[in-house]
């Protein structure tokens, strides 16, 4: 080199950043890189015949320290201190203690205060930081990117190849800016962000990318809102979705149980605050999404993909010029039993589901409960609320919430994924309809037949006051007391 | 995964072409915990057939499938992999194989060969003249012999060099072994450990 300056270091995405550092051998000839992975979690849905495969090939966990599980997917929310009922459930839940046993991997089991759904659990724990890899045999593991970590879904083969080797190939990604500008409107959350983001890039408009979600709206959020959006980025097709660290994230995570400590606190902050995408680094494709002009949002389809603002009214098929979207359209609206022209708030619900690993943390539980509060829930609704993870569940108690939620009318469960799809005994009914603040509207998700719309806990508490779909504004415009948050200065007029 | 260079055993002249996925094992069975004891499931629906094949005594034992062409179409599952396996089947050959059970059977060392229809229903002619008869495949020599019928068969290059180093995608990994723990040891104290519990 005849230059004696040291060369610029070549600008960077936040993504990128973490990829690079956790490259273990660079594949060739376009084969994948090797990249190392910092925290394996772990459920019984997906596990175990991964670790069937470990025990066939003589095979150990290569680092247990890095690996925890957790039940959810199929544990009931009522009777907690009984048998499971139905024995695939039982039989999922009772193999992957017996292998977290054999294999020395911590468990937190039906009952333990640590218990609950798998990416409400890492984060709490302190287990989800900045910087580092994150996997789960479950399609949701993007939450945890709400942190500035790479943390996507994994096949149970590839499970299998964690817990030998605690490495994955893996191929090269795009990148995607989703930049959210401006300030969310009184009533509109992180929910309604995401929805409208899906709506308007489409079920696939991600694949292939990881997303970073930036701009004012979005570093405005508290961490439980960055999950919510990050979660549900597979939704739209994305490999992962990561916001990068901030303040909010070191606060949310000082002091937690797993959080670094001292000396090595100071290490991680010095180094997490280089995380942020440079300012001449370049996305392979940009979105941008106006804060000041979202309102409360929700699915009429059934693909989260098939949203609008829940002022608007259900969508007309003969309207969509793409004859494969016009077409998926008339499905969804048979399926979903709905009329062209009917308004979104017209639409009345059977049930209200309030949980999942979208939104069932304590700032979702506490802005459904601050709706409810002193109200009855509409006749013939049921309202069932389900706590992320038995702490959350304590956490929310102390707050009065579940008293709360049971003087609405309302049932206040054990933790879990529940509702979300049903894997326990929490379904819908044929037929029914439910607004759910989960993560999935597809045919039969929450029970075969079952008719299921996304909405944020600030609109699902509001449906669950009312009977129909219904924003904040809607109770305010009826005369119901609101917590002054949730009141736009000009009045109602969301 | 085991190493693989020889095998022999009895083969089965399996007269049948377009064998899915899903009759190699019916959805039903995919609800299971394990990799293993899916020989039960195996072609379940048609051993309900006293006349099948592999319901005669002489086929009791087998572990070579000879199958007509498109065997493995159909649903992606793994379990069809397995459960050949697990009835005690080592090698299939075909004239044609569908992509993803090919791959499937690749990483779990299930060898797949190819030969064309004229040289299966050789094959055949020479199995089903003498009911049990053993056949020896030599993946060294990507050779299928049965009495006095001597054929090449197909596999490429890489899945051969996998099966003959019993390479499964673990073990690819791990012969980089000390990449991993070199990483390991570079590895920041702040970032996360599950173990002790705090």
């Amino acid at each position: 080199m005849t230059d004696s300056s040291p060369a610029a270091p070549r600008p960077r995405t936040l993504a990128e950043k973490v990829w690079d550092a956790h490259v273990v051998s660079k594949g060739q000839n376009g084969e994948p890189d090797l990249i190392y992975i910092d925290l394996h979690l772990v459920h019984e849905v997906t596990s175990p015949q991964a670790f069937d495969g470990l025990r066939m090939a003589g095979r150990p966990v290569r680092r247990p320290d890095l690996t925890i599980a957790t039940e959810d997917h199929n544990t009931p929310t009522l009777a907690i201190d009984k048998p499971i009922a139905e024995p695939t459930s039982r039989k999922q839940i009772e193999t992957l203690r017996a292998n977290c046993a054999e294999f020395g991997i911590r468990l937190h089991s039906l009952g333990d205060i640590e218990q609950g759904i798998v990416h409400v659990v890492g984060p709490q724990l302190g287990l989800t930081m900045p910087g580092i890899t994150v996997v789960c045999g479950d399609s949701h593991t993007s939450t945890h990117g709400a942190f500035g970590a790479m943390a996507f879904g994994i096949g149970t083969s590839e499970v299998e190849h964690v817990l030998a080797t605690q490495t994955l190939p893996l191929k090269p990604f795009k990148t995607m800016a989703i930049t959210v500008e401006g300030e969310l409107k009184p009533g509109v959350t992180a929910k309604d962000i995401i929805l409208a983001v899906i709506a308007k890039i489409g079920t696939g408009g991600g694949q292939g990318y990881v997303l970073e979600y930036r701009g004012s709206a979005i570093r405005s959020l508290s961490m439980d809102g960055r999950m919510t959006i990050c979660n549900m980025s597979i939704e739209a097709g994305a490999r992962a979705g990561m916001v990068a660290p901030d303040e909010t994230t070191f606060a949310y995570l000082k002091g937690r149980p797993h959080a670094p400590q001292g000396a090595d606190w100071d290490a991680a902050v010095e180094y997490w605050r280089t995380l942020a995408t440079d300012d001449d680094a370049v996305f392979d494709a940009e979105v941008f999404l106006d804060a000041n002009e979202l309102e409360p949002f929700v699915t009429w389809g059934t693909n989260p993909g098939q949203g609008i603002s829940l002022s608007q009214t259900v969508p007309d098929p003969a309207a969509i010029a793409d004859p494969n979207e016009r077409a998926a359209a008339e499905r969804a609206l048979e399926y979903m039993a709905l009329t062209p022209g009917t308004p979104m708030k017209e639409i009345p619900v059977d049930v209200v589901f309030m949980g999942s690993c979208t939104n069932s943390r304590l700032d979702d539980l506490r802005a459904f409960a601050s709706i409810i509060k002193g109200k009855k829930k509409a006749e013939g609704v049921d309202v069932i609320v389900v706590p992320g993870s038995a702490r959350v569940r304590i956490e929310a108690e102390a707050e009065g919430i579940d008293k709360i939620v049971e003087e609405f009318g309302g049932e206040w469960r054990f933790a879990g994924c529940s509702m979300c799809l049903g894997m326990n005994p929490d379904q819908l009914q044929p037929g029914q309809r439910s607004a759910s603040t989960s993560n999935r509207n597809f045919e039969g998700r929450q029970g075969k037949g079952g008719r299921t719309h996304l909405v944020s806990p600030l609109v699902a508490a509001s449906t669950a006051v009312r009977g129909t779909l219904s924003s904040v504004a809607d109770l305010v415009a009826d005369g119901h007391e609101v917590d002054a948050r949730y009141v736009s200065i000009e009045g109602a007029t969301v | 995964m085991e190493k693989v260079s020889t095998i022999t055993g009895v083969a089965v002249p399996f007269r049948r072409s377009n064998v899915d996925t899903d009759q190699i094992i019916p959805a039903v069975f995919l609800k299971r915990v394990t990799k293993t004891g899916y020989d039960d499931a195996l072609f379940s629906a048609w051993r309900q057939d006293p006349e099948f094949i592999l319901n005669q005594p002489a086929y009791a034992n087998p572990r070579i499938l000879i199958a007509g062409p498109d065997f493995g179409t159909g649903s992606s599952r793994e379990h069809a992999v397995w459960a050949l396996r697990d009835f005690g089947f080592r090698a299939v050959i075909s004239p044609k194989f569908a992509d993803i059970f090919r791959g499937n059977a690749g990483k779990q060392g299930l060898l797949t060969g190819v030969v064309d229809e004229p040289t299966v229903e050789r094959l055949w002619a020479e199995l089903e003249a003498s009911p049990g008869l053993e056949a020896t495949v030599d993946l060294e020599a990507r050779t299928v012999t049965v009495g006095n019928v001597s054929v090449r068969f197909e596999i490429d290059d890489y899945t051969r060099w996998r099966l003959l180093e019993g390479l499964d995608d673990i073990g690819l990994t791990l012969r980089d072994e000390q990449a991993i723990t070199d990483f390991e040891s570079r590895r920041e104290a702040w970032r996360p450990t599950t173990l002790p519990a705090r």
